[in-house]
């Protein structure tokens, strides 16, 4: 390999914050002060030496973007340098992640959400606000840049926002979900004498609540404890979240006091097969939008000869409108990492990684302290539960990618890659992970598997309908009374869930599936919440967003913020997704003050475009971006 | 003659290529199947000596039972498949996906682009005249070779030319996302200050003229490249003993621009910067 760095050197912050996560380095080859007698007898480098450590990339890009806010030529030289990657393929990482800058930029960079679901509650309202208050969006004004944002997955409080600040960690900061202070806010700023706080959600946002945190992110008010996005918490009849505000989330003994840990005991009195053939017998089938039967998964990957074995936890939610799993994650973090660990013993895997959205500060914060909880008691590590199992997990944090919710995008992100999602087949079963034979299940499918095994494959089925058993949670934002996430066996009516969140007086849609699912109107709400149902109502559950649009809201708005959102979040890898979508966005601007003839032409152009991105994309994204677009022509005569 | 490497024996794998029972050796792809059953299905991004990237999604065709089409170029033959090359569905997105292309970059030197737009009767001017095109200058920075991004699919063969594939250099890569998405150095660097070292093997699989010898660049700029008057001449390169194969291409006896044959067993038509571009001394005539 040609190595060849710039002359631009670190500055002493950045060199300490990637020799935090990587240690010292070893020898003068990989950057230290100067090469030794002992280094100069001896040559580094070379393809595998790249290839063994290639994965600490983005984890040391983040270290370099927390520290410093941006990542500078120095840094990136120096991060090449400790893990022998070419500069140009780590600067095409760098450059693919909206979270990185490698620009100069301010330590404060503030997210202003203006998805769907925070633009239906006035995001832009709030945006003008800050425009007349801290300048254009992109311009630093007093220490601190603010942005519009993709979904944060903040929808139940909406309009929403999250600062970043990017700075040292205080000597002797602890992080706050250790002390149990666990409705503190999230970032490390709850540890005692602080004066720093790396991030601060403002949710509902105004803009004079924002320009108050941005100019000191220590004073920003604290979240809401997660069990406030549960409407319906404390009803025995919840099974997903049951423990989501009963429940102290950073207490493994709560957690055990209320049922947790039995399912991996029955697993490991099941044993592997025994596990995998009461997930077949329950019917649970993924919850990330594919709807894969989980037990099939498990059982290709488990069979295969090459090893080792991965499992990888998708919890880079990151669908407009979505945030089920940011809620199980911060109110129930035992349970995913309990299920994580069965599901490893169920594939033969001793290594689980979570691949979590990079917005969800809190949620990493309760992860992390739960999984070094869990270590501590034998719950993770060697010899789980005494059983001789080994397994551990760890976190990925993602850098702000949609993209990178798909499941060959994962691998290719916590490899050190460039986002972009691989062509299958090979699918992840044979080769996923690192090559190797891996599993991908989304949070909520993962949690799901505890019940199963609790109370039996039998008594899990008999919820729901034959096709769709179980319970389902819906992320229910927009226009309702009681926006949240909601839990109901499968088989119950959109109207039924409507009910539970109080509708709005005139309703005029409701986007089910999110940005990739498709629009119902307000005579079709009888449509079942299963699979099987939505499917032949033409739509899709997907990922469980029940956006709910009153008929304030003006469509052709709605449908050029989906467009956007595609747009931004193509990778860019395959010509019908990386032009179709710019091609749809401007089709949509054309027609959006038209109707009838005027926009005929442009929708006519729209539908083979869509046609082909449907057909001819390499991954999902290009696949659905069409999808909401054309139900809202065509279901809800949005042009007409 | 060139010497062709024996490969032990293959299986044949059966499956049906347009309504036609098809037998090609295990391993092989519909494209390959195609081609030596002389259908032809275009493709931009496929290269004889590169991994399929299947990125242009050009040459995607028909397999009964799947939910979306599959490239031609990648995917392999399998037993019992039923693949139709010339479906309306597989003929929409070449034709949508020749506009998208032809929209918003110059194909202007991509070979058999006019061709296949003609063929697929593909409107690039129906986005209208704002469509978003991708708008590069070229960028000179160097005697050698000249990059013209505004000719760039992003067929990624440049970057695996560069990387792991053949030359272990890894001076480029792709930066950015989506519509945004460019091939680049760290940084935006110019090319002398990068890892570069001049083979120019991505000139060799540039699908597009997106890269180009200076002289080439220069004469098409001064409207004096005249391909079908140019000769090309293979012979073997002086410049040490391994022995490369170089195809000298001489127009008004003049050396214009060197490739190398892509079957040789030597180069797989890959060379070095003496073998590339080193061939000015030749024709000084001082």
């Amino acid at each position: 390999m040609d190595l060849r760095y710039t002359d631009a050197v670190p500055s002493d912050a950045e060199r300490e914050a990637v020799d935090a996560l990587l240690g010292p380095p070893p020898s003068g080859w990989e950057g230290g002060a100067e090469r030794t007698d002992e280094d100069l007898r001896w040559a580094k480098g070379g393809a595998s030496a790249a290839r063994d450590r290639r994965d600490q990339l983005l984890p040391a890009l983040h270290t370099v973007n927390d520290r410093v806010g941006w990542i500078s030529e120095g840094a990136l030289n120096y991060i090449c340098r400790r893990l022998t990657v070419p500069p140009a393929e780590a600067y095409g990482v760098a450059t693919f992640y909206a979270m990185f800058s490698v620009r100069p930029r301010p330590a404060k960079v503030l997210h202003v959400c203006t998805d769907l679901a925070c633009a239906a509650r006035g995001s832009a309202a709030v945006c003008t606000d800050l425009t007349d208050r801290l300048g254009p969006p992109g311009t630093p004004a007093e220490g601190a840049v603010w942005q519009e944002s993709p979904c944060l997955g903040l929808c139940e409080r909406a309009p929403a926002a999250l600062l970043l600040q990017a700075g040292a960690e205080p000597s002797g900061a602890e992080p706050s979900g250790a002390d149990g202070n666990t409705d503190a806010g999230s970032g490390s700023g709850s540890g005692s004498g602080e004066t720093f706080r790396h991030s601060a959600v403002v949710a509902p946002a105004t803009a004079s609540a924002l320009v108050a945190a941005a100019r000191s992110p220590l004073d920003a008010p604290a979240e809401p404890s997660p069990a406030a996005a549960v409407p319906q918490a404390g009803d025995p009849a919840l099974v997903l979240l049951r423990r989501v505000g009963t429940v102290d989330p950073a207490s493994l003994d709560d957690y055990r006091a209320a049922g947790g840990y039995s399912a991996l005991r029955r697993a490991f009195a099941l044993g592997p097969a025994g596990v995998i053939r009461e997930v077949l017998d329950a019917g649970l089938v993924g919850r990330g939008g594919a709807a894969f039967p989980t037990g099939r998964k498990w059982q290709a990957t488990a069979q295969q000869a090459d090893g080792p074995h991965y499992l990888v936890c998708n919890a880079d939610e990151s669908e407009p409108g979505t945030f089920k799993d940011r809620v199980l994650m911060e109110g129930d973090p035992y349970a995913l990492i309990e299920a994580m660990t069965v599901a490893g013993y169920a594939i033969g895997a001793r290594q689980g990684y979570i691949y979590l959205r990079g917005e969800y500060p809190r949620a990493h914060e309760r992860l992390a302290h739960a999984l070094t909880s869990a270590r501590t008691r034998g719950l993770l590590g060697p010899d789980v539960l005494g059983q001789g199992y080994a397994f551990d997990i760890e976190i990925r944090r993602g850098a702000g990618a949609y993209i990178c919710g798909e499941e060959t995008a994962i691998f290719n992100s916590i490899e050190g890659q460039r986002g972009e999602p691989r062509s299958k087949p090979p699918f992840p079963v044979e080769k996923g992970l690192f090559g190797k034979p891996t599993a991908v299940n989304n949070v909520e499918t993962l949690v799901n598997v505890l019940p199963i095994l609790e109370h039996g494959a039998a008594a899990y089925a008999a919820t729901g309908t034959e096709t769709s058993t179980g319970t389902k949670l819906f992320c229910v934002s927009g226009q309702v009374a009681r926006p949240g996430v909601y839990e109901l066996p499968f088989g119950a009516n959109l109207r039924d869930l409507l009910d539970l969140a109080g509708p709005p007086e005139r309703l005029r849609a409701v986007l089910l599936g999110g940005a990739a699912g498709g629009f119902v109107r307000p005579d079709e709400l009888d449509v079942p919440l299963t699979f099987e149902g939505t499917r032949a109502a033409g739509t899709t559950l997907g990922s469980g967003v029940v956006l709910v649009l009153d008929d304030t809201v003006e469509l052709p708005r709605v449908l050029l913020r989906i467009a956007e959102f595609f747009r931004d979040e193509s990778c860019g890898q395959c010509v019908p997704c990386r032009v179709g979508t710019v091609r749809q966005e401007e089709a949509l601007h054309r027609i959006v003050d038209r109707t009838g003839a005027a926009a005929a032409e442009d929708i006519a152009l729209m539908r083979e475009v869509g046609q082909a991105m449907r057909d001819a994309s390499i991954c999902g994204l290009g696949q659905t971006a069409w999808n909401a677009v054309e139900s809202a022509i065509d279901r809800l005569g949005v042009y007409k | 003659m060139t010497a062709v490497p024996l490969q032990p024996p293959r299986r044949l794998v059966s499956f049906t290529l347009d309504g036609e029972e098809s037998r090609v050796p295990e391993g092989s792809t519909i494209l390959d199947a195609c081609r030596s059953a002389g259908t032809d299905i275009p493709t931009l991004c496929q290269g004889d000596t590169l991994t399929p990237k299947n990125a242009c999604r050009v040459c995607v065709v028909e397999v009964e039972g799947a939910r979306t089409l599959a490239p031609a170029c990648s995917r392999r033959a399998e037993p019992g498949m039923t693949v139709r090359t010339d479906t309306e569905r597989a003929k929409h997105s070449r034709k949508v996906v020749l506009e998208l292309l032809a929209s918003s970059t110059d194909l202007s030197t991509t070979p058999r682009a006019a061709e296949w737009i003609k063929e697929y009767e593909a409107k690039p001017d129906r986005f209208g005249e704002d469509a978003a095109r991708v708008d590069e200058q070229p960028k000179i920075d160097n005697d050698l070779y000249v990059r013209d991004y505004d000719k760039c699919i992003l067929c990624y063969k440049c970057v695996d030319a560069c990387g792991e594939q053949w030359q272990n250099t890894f001076a480029i890569a792709v930066s950015g996302r989506g519509f945004d998405a460019r091939i680049s150095t760290e940084h935006d660097a110019a090319l002398p200050d990068s890892a570069c070292v001049f083979c120019g093997n991505c000139i060799e699989v540039c699908p597009t003229g997106a890269l180009s010898f200076s002289t080439e660049f220069g004469m098409r700029a001064a409207g004096t490249w005249d391909e079908p008057a140019q000769t090309q001449t293979t012979t073997v390169c002086a410049y040490c003993g391994v022995g490369c194969n170089v195809t000298l291409h001489v127009q008004d006896n003049e050396i214009v621009k060197v490739t190398s044959p892509h079957d040789n067993p030597v180069t797989h038509g890959n060379l070095c910067i003496k073998g590339r571009f080193g061939f000015q001394h030749v024709q000084n005539r001082d």
